[in-house]
């Protein structure tokens, strides 16, 4: 996961004159920062998770424990004794819902982790501004932030997959693949989540309308519980737009060869990594927009 | 021989049509301490965010280290240290971490970050707040440390943006003394402030800014013999009486001025005016003798009072 960072500097103007010197040495000093920086903002936000480490590791062994058991040992009791082991697209309710709570867990570690930090380093607590006084660049700060969540929500899939395979609902050895889904998801929907984040120079309620409004119905609607082929046909549309429902069904091609048109497998990741691009982006702009004033 | 490290020409920045900065032109010399003061407003900061390559000029010319802000501000940036108005230390991070952490963003190894971040806990007087947290600090205490983390990178130019504004007076007086002696060291400060006290202090050569110009520029010694009077007298007379006791001032002193609150004689002999003054059958409620200072140059050069 790179990004170019910014141009190469060129050679110092002709107008440097005796400065030739102090230019040079700047240029010299500069290229550690510029070739690694987006890589120094992320050492940042891993040394504050550290911070926070515990939470971050209770909830990435606490809710795949709780999901997992709820979900596929408690509600599919109740399914597969109502419908049979195979109702649910021809596998037990657990193999069924498992990927789609791995795709859900990397969605909430994005709700958190591209919203109050961005929040904090643009306006509670302007770090964002500390570091753009020293050679790192807008983009990269963006490209930290994207690293680090990226290396949290590796983990926690990682830790969840672990619970997949111990409740036993991951039947196909590509099974391990649903983590890359799932992180796919995760950095897909939070790109957008960062970008529009970003733009915020006040939150005024808008980031728990995001939490009510759009991530719990796309948790509840993208054929996370059920098919989407339940919902009535007015209703389906929500799973199309949804990162969750991409991702889920691109899980459940890893974890148990749910079948699906090989060209919709594509979609699923053109669509997730369309979205991750398009996020990043429009956070790298605006940050430049914000610390350039 | 002349050896600049800041040469700005007519630079400007306008935003939606408001001219903040408005052409100035200044050169700031290697080791030297440069001050530009002026009120509130007056476009310091703005300045101040160009020089630091964190803001992009609307026009004129600038160049910082002999490099141009629009192609390299990473590498100006690099030789720079920054203090800004308000700290923007990582309350997430404790004391001693938000040194560690800025110095990896220049690049540097993380021995050498280590050990310079405890080289200047203890030049900021801070060593035993290592691993306090940020929250836990007093004002001054954080300045202290925001310079801290500013010199991290051992910088060529430091750039202080109000360094001691909000403080209190003895924390006023521990920062400068810091500063002091990075000036004694030879490195170059670029400070904005709307202190006079500070600047008299703090700087080689000044330009007073208003209003996005430069109004003058000059040593603080040049500024007040070129615009002002050796001595000062204050007189009040109640506020209600100031302006009407003003006008049987003729002749009194080199120049008179009527604040709100008080009247200012500027001439000479301050004690000798007052003593003309009483002679004159006008006795003030309480009058006070004093030197010149940057606040003086100001007025004369604005009409107005440096903290309105």
């Amino acid at each position: 996961m790179s990004t170019p960072d910014a141009a190469r500097p060129q050679a110092p103007a002709a107008s440097a004159g005796g400065q030739s010197d102090a230019a040079a040495r700047a240029i010299r000093a500069t290229r550690n920062s510029r070739r690694w920086g987006s890589w120094y903002v992320a050492e940042h936000r891993f040394r504050v998770m550290r911070s926070y480490a515990q939470t971050v590791l209770v909830t990435a062994i606490g809710n795949p424990v709780i999901y997992l058991y709820a979900m596929g040992v408690g509600l599919a009791t109740l399914v597969d004794g109502n419908l049979g082991a195979d109702a649910v697209t021809g596998v037990d309710y657990l193999t069924f819902v498992a990927p789609a709570l791995l795709c859900s867990a990397a969605i909430s570690v994005a709700s958190e982790e591209f919203t109050y930090p961005v929040m904090l380093g643009f306006k509670w607590n302007p770090v964002f501004y500390g570091m753009n006084a020293s050679p790192i660049q807008p983009g990269q700060i963006i490209n930290g932030l994207v690293i680090s969540v990226a290396a949290r929500m590796l983990v926690t899939c990682g830790l969840y997959f672990g619970f997949m395979l111990l409740f036993g609902a991951v039947p196909s050895p590509t099974g391990f693949l649903a983590i890359f889904a799932a992180l796919l998801t995760g950095m897909g929907f939070g790109a957008l989540l960062m970008g529009y984040t970003s733009t915020l120079t006040e939150d005024t309620g808008q980031l728990a309308m995001v939490m009510r409004f759009i991530i719990l119905p796309m948790t509840l609607f993208s054929g996370t519980f059920f098919p989407l082929d339940l919902l009535p046909l007015y209703l389906r549309w929500i799973g199309w737009i949804s990162p969750l429902w991409h991702g889920t069904e691109l899980s459940r091609v890893f974890a148990y060869g749910a079948v699906e048109p090989v060209w919709l497998s594509v979609v699923h990741v053109l669509y997730l990594a369309a979205l991750l691009m398009i996020g990043w982006v429009w956070a790298r702009r605006v940050a430049v927009r914000r610390l350039n004033k | 021989m002349p050896d600049p490290v800041i040469v700005a020409q007519d630079l400007r920045k306008t935003y939606a049509g408001f001219a903040a900065v408005d052409g100035i032109s200044f050169a700031v010399e290697r080791g030297e301490s440069f001050g530009l003061l002026g009120p509130n407003g007056a476009g310091k900061s703005t300045t101040m965010r160009m020089v630091g390559a964190v803001s992009t000029r609307t026009g004129g010319s600038l160049s910082v280290l002999g490099l141009d802000p629009d192609r390299h501000g990473p590498e100006i940036r690099s030789q720079l240290g920054v203090v800004p108005q308000s700290d923007n230390l990582d309350t997430e991070l404790r004391v001693r971490e938000n040194l560690l952490v800025y110095g990896r963003y220049f690049g540097l190894p993380r021995a050498q970050v280590a050990r310079r971040a405890d080289e200047l806990l203890a030049f900021a007087q801070l060593e035993d707040k290592a691993k306090a947290k940020v929250d836990a600090l007093s004002g001054g205490m954080k300045r202290r440390l925001t310079i801290a983390r500013a010199l991290i990178n051992d910088p060529s130019i430091l750039l202080l943006d109000e360094p001691t504004t909000g403080l209190d007076p003895q924390a006023r007086h521990i920062l400068w003394d810091r500063l002091f002696r990075l000036k004694e060291q030879g490195t170059t400060l670029l400070l904005t402030t709307h202190y006079m006290d500070e600047a008299e202090q703090l700087c080689d050569r000044i330009v007073v800014v208003d209003k996005g110009a430069i109004m003058a520029e000059g040593s603080p010694a040049e500024l007040i013999r070129r615009y002002s009077s050796k001595e000062v007298l204050e007189v009040r007379f109640g506020s209600s009486r100031n302006s009407e006791v003003a006008e049987r001032l003729q002749g009194i002193g080199d120049r008179v001025e009527v604040l709100p609150d008080r009247i200012l004689i500027y001439t000479g002999n301050g004690e000798a005016e007052l003593v003309r003054l009483t002679d004159a059958g006008l006795h003030p409620i309480t009058s006070l003798v004093r030197r010149s200072s940057l606040e003086d140059v100001f007025l004369r050069l604005t009409g107005r009072t440096l903290i309105e």
